[in-house]
């Protein structure tokens, strides 16, 4: 019998459209566009596209999203003279910098730096509305509002370095650029201007939830599947009245691991992992420069350090001996 | 049964079709080094202090580092140089004979195609009117200048003139000031040395002129502080990408991995640093004096082909001796066999007025 199982499903399920639950107030009135069927969506999980709701945050926020899209690629575009073809082959490497350290926090010429501060403002912006959006959208439906929350985290991240540590700090330059690896690059320059950010205690703790939240979505996801042939994906009804499948969950838990977070809790759990990684992460990154300024230094203040011997004897600064050429 | 083997050829292939394009795309974009790779363990075991090398670019290098055979020792009495011949500024201390075979052996080391006429006027071998003959008697001042004055980098190895030239009239690893690729200007952004790869930043988007600040300015490379708490260092981020970015060259040039002198946990901590990061420090050094007193003072009989596209001198870098290797042609000392290249010069003065004078 064909099963319907989504990504790896076998089945095209198309019932009757559904248009969603209807909502108190205005919240549904907004929906627009007939709804249709995508089979390729059908493929990943639901072939059902549409009605859909922007709203008057939802259009700011795309339209700021947009702008600022712009803002960057255009002026990438230019850094290779409106070329299209090296506008292609450099693409990941283009970047749009922040000003530079001599502007501080003023506001630099347009080509200075500027832009860069305008697409800052405009994504921003665009984030923030979406957040607001989220967050209504959630109320809307009656639920709660921890997928707002859990964006806030990543806002936060986002915020601390681009525009709470450069206030800080009391110079935009000290930003991240906008582009693909500008900005990876960034982050490799960040941990070697503040010594090593491997020994700073919140990049640890935002290591453990990052790694920590795929472990736990794996677990979770393959319980779930594991244990559906006993009707573990019909959740509901399982916390209603347990049945065999939490059961064999939880007892699998139980015997490999010795604790069995439950079929509920697990839910929290993999929330405050998620949610804990920006958090601490954003800590982290605010604490470099401002309160610590080389974290292996930092590091060998509090133990962290591993003291091996040394290997090639005794090697010292030579600009700290008499008469060396500066 | 004959629609689920459809499909799943039909998934098969978008599986192996995403896998593929994913792979091809990364390895479009990020340079690697194919299997199989050697790693050596250089500092403590279990830190990963590890030069990685790849035979198949090691027996390439090794085939380009082979040295020429020198022509037998001459003998240092007779005449001298200065006495036989006309306009000799330089190497006139030397013998008849071993200027004679010094001059036969720069002619292989530099112009072998070309042979003497590449810098001399064959019909009157005294005249300066070829551009090329005042930068090559620059040049014996500076390879002086680096064996005498340079040990501190050089050791007793020492360079000849084949150490960067290796053959080509022009050495093949040489840099120039590099304003970057035209920008639309306007109100658009402006250059501002990032983001373009070239294969003097390692193809990454760090600064590609990185060279210039350090290597023939002397803007500061130290960035990390040396207390845990902010004093006052002022360097930033941005600084920090140029730094990272001649640091990217340098380890390039002498194809060695960052902890080939640093200990990567603390890139600044000179105590955990191998020696030979006191001889790359002496190097940047050497280089800036190489290129500030013998190369950027060439610009007036540079003809403009020679010059850059801001009108500067070609210039001399960590890769224009090493060329990937971690000591120049494997630390083979061809100056033991051409002690007329010893120094330091008599002069550092510029010989640059023509002969005859006019």
């Amino acid at each position: 019998m064909a099963e319907y199982q989504n990504i790896f499903t076998r089945i095209q399920v198309r019932g009757p459209i559904y248009p969603g639950t209807p909502l108190e107030g205005s919240g549904g009135v907004n929906r627009v566009g007939s709804p249709g069927y995508i089979h390729l969506f059908g493929r990943f999980g639901d072939a059902q596209v549409g009605p859909i709701y922007l709203g008057t945050l939802g259009i700011l926020s795309i339209v700021c999203g947009f702008v600022a899209f712009e803002i960057i690629g255009l002026n990438m575009f230019a850094s290779v003279n409106w070329d299209p073809v090296q506008f292609i082959r450099q693409l990941p490497w283009l970047a749009l910098e922040p000003p530079s350290p001599q502007y501080g926090l003023h506001f630099p010429p347009l080509n200075q730096g500027g832009w860069w501060l305008m697409a800052g403002f405009f994504l921003t912006t665009s984030v923030l509305l979406w957040w607001v959006r989220i967050y209504r959208r959630a109320r809307a439906l009656g639920m709660g509002t921890h997928t707002a929350w859990a964006f806030a985290a990543a806002i936060w991240l986002y915020l601390v370095l681009g525009f709470i540590r450069p206030l800080l700090i009391g110079s935009w330059s000290e930003a991240v650029p906008f582009g693909i690896f500008p900005h990876l690059d960034w982050v490799a320059a960040f941990s070697l201007r503040y010594g090593n950010l491997f020994y700073n205690p919140f990049h640890m703790l935002s290591i453990v939830f990052l790694y920590g939240s795929t472990l736990l979505f794996a677990m979770h996801g393959a319980t779930v599947l594991a244990t559906s042939r006993y009707g573990a994906d019909r959740e509901l009804e399982q916390i209603l009245d347990r049945g065999t499948a939490f059961e064999r969950g939880g007892l699998f838990w139980r015997w490999t691991m010795g604790f069995n977070a439950t079929a509920e809790s697990i839910h929290r759990w993999a929330w405050w992992f998620a949610v804990l990684c920006p958090l601490t992460g954003g800590i982290g990154i605010l604490l470099s420069g401002t309160v610590v300024d080389n974290w292996y230094l930092w590091g060998a203040q509090h133990g962290l350090v591993p003291v091996y011997p040394p290997t090639w004897g005794t090697v010292i600064d030579p600009a700290t001996l008499p008469g060396a050429p500066q | 049964m004959s629609d689920y083997f459809t499909k799943g050829i039909l998934y098969a292939a978008a599986l192996i079709g995403v896998t593929g394009g994913t792979a091809a795309g990364i390895s479009m974009v990020l340079p690697m080094n194919l299997p199989p790779v050697v790693s050596v363990q250089r500092g403590f075991r279990g830190t990963g202090l590890d030069q990685v090398y790849t035979p198949a670019t090691l027996a390439a290098l090794q085939e380009q580092a082979k040295v020429p055979r020198s022509l037998p020792p001459a003998s240092p009495a007779g005449v001298k140089a200065s006495a036989a011949y006309k306009n000799v500024r330089v190497l006139g201390d030397l013998s008849v004979g071993q200027f004679t075979r010094l001059m036969v052996s720069v002619s292989q080391w530099v112009a072998p195609k070309q042979g003497c006429a590449y810098c001399h006027n064959v019909k009157n071998m005294a005249d300066d009117s070829n551009y090329t003959k005042i930068v090559a008697r620059r040049m014996f001042q500076m390879v002086q200048n680096i064996n005498g004055n340079w040990q501190s980098h050089v050791k007793a190895t020492g360079v000849t003139c084949y150490t960067c030239h290796g053959g080509n009239p022009v050495p093949k690893y040489i840099w120039f000031n590099n304003p970057g690729p035209d920008a639309a200007g306007g109100l658009t952004a402006t250059q501002t040395g990032f983001g373009h790869p070239t294969g003097m930043n390692g193809s990454t988007d760090l600064p590609f002129d990185m060279l210039s600040p350090y290597l023939e300015k002397a803007a500061n490379i130290r960035v990390q502080s040396e207390t845990a708490l902010p004093t006052n260092n002022m360097s930033t981020i941005m600084q920090t990408e140029w730094t990272y970015s001649l640091m990217i060259n340098m380890a390039n040039s002498l194809g060695v991995n960052c902890d080939y002198c640093h200990n990567s946990r603390a890139f600044s901590d000179w105590s955990q640093s191998s020696p030979a990061r006191v001889t790359a420090w002496y190097g940047i050094r050497m280089v800036r004096e190489l290129n500030n007193q013998y190369l950027d003072p060439l610009n007036a009989v540079f003809p403009d082909y020679r010059k850059g596209v801001s009108g500067d001198s070609p210039k001399v870098y960590c890769a224009t001796c090493h060329q990937g290797i971690y000591k120049p042609l494997y630390g083979v000392s061809m100056l033991t066999t051409f002690p007329e290249l010893k120094g330091p010069p008599k002069t550092t003065a510029m010989l640059m007025d023509p002969y005859p004078a006019k």
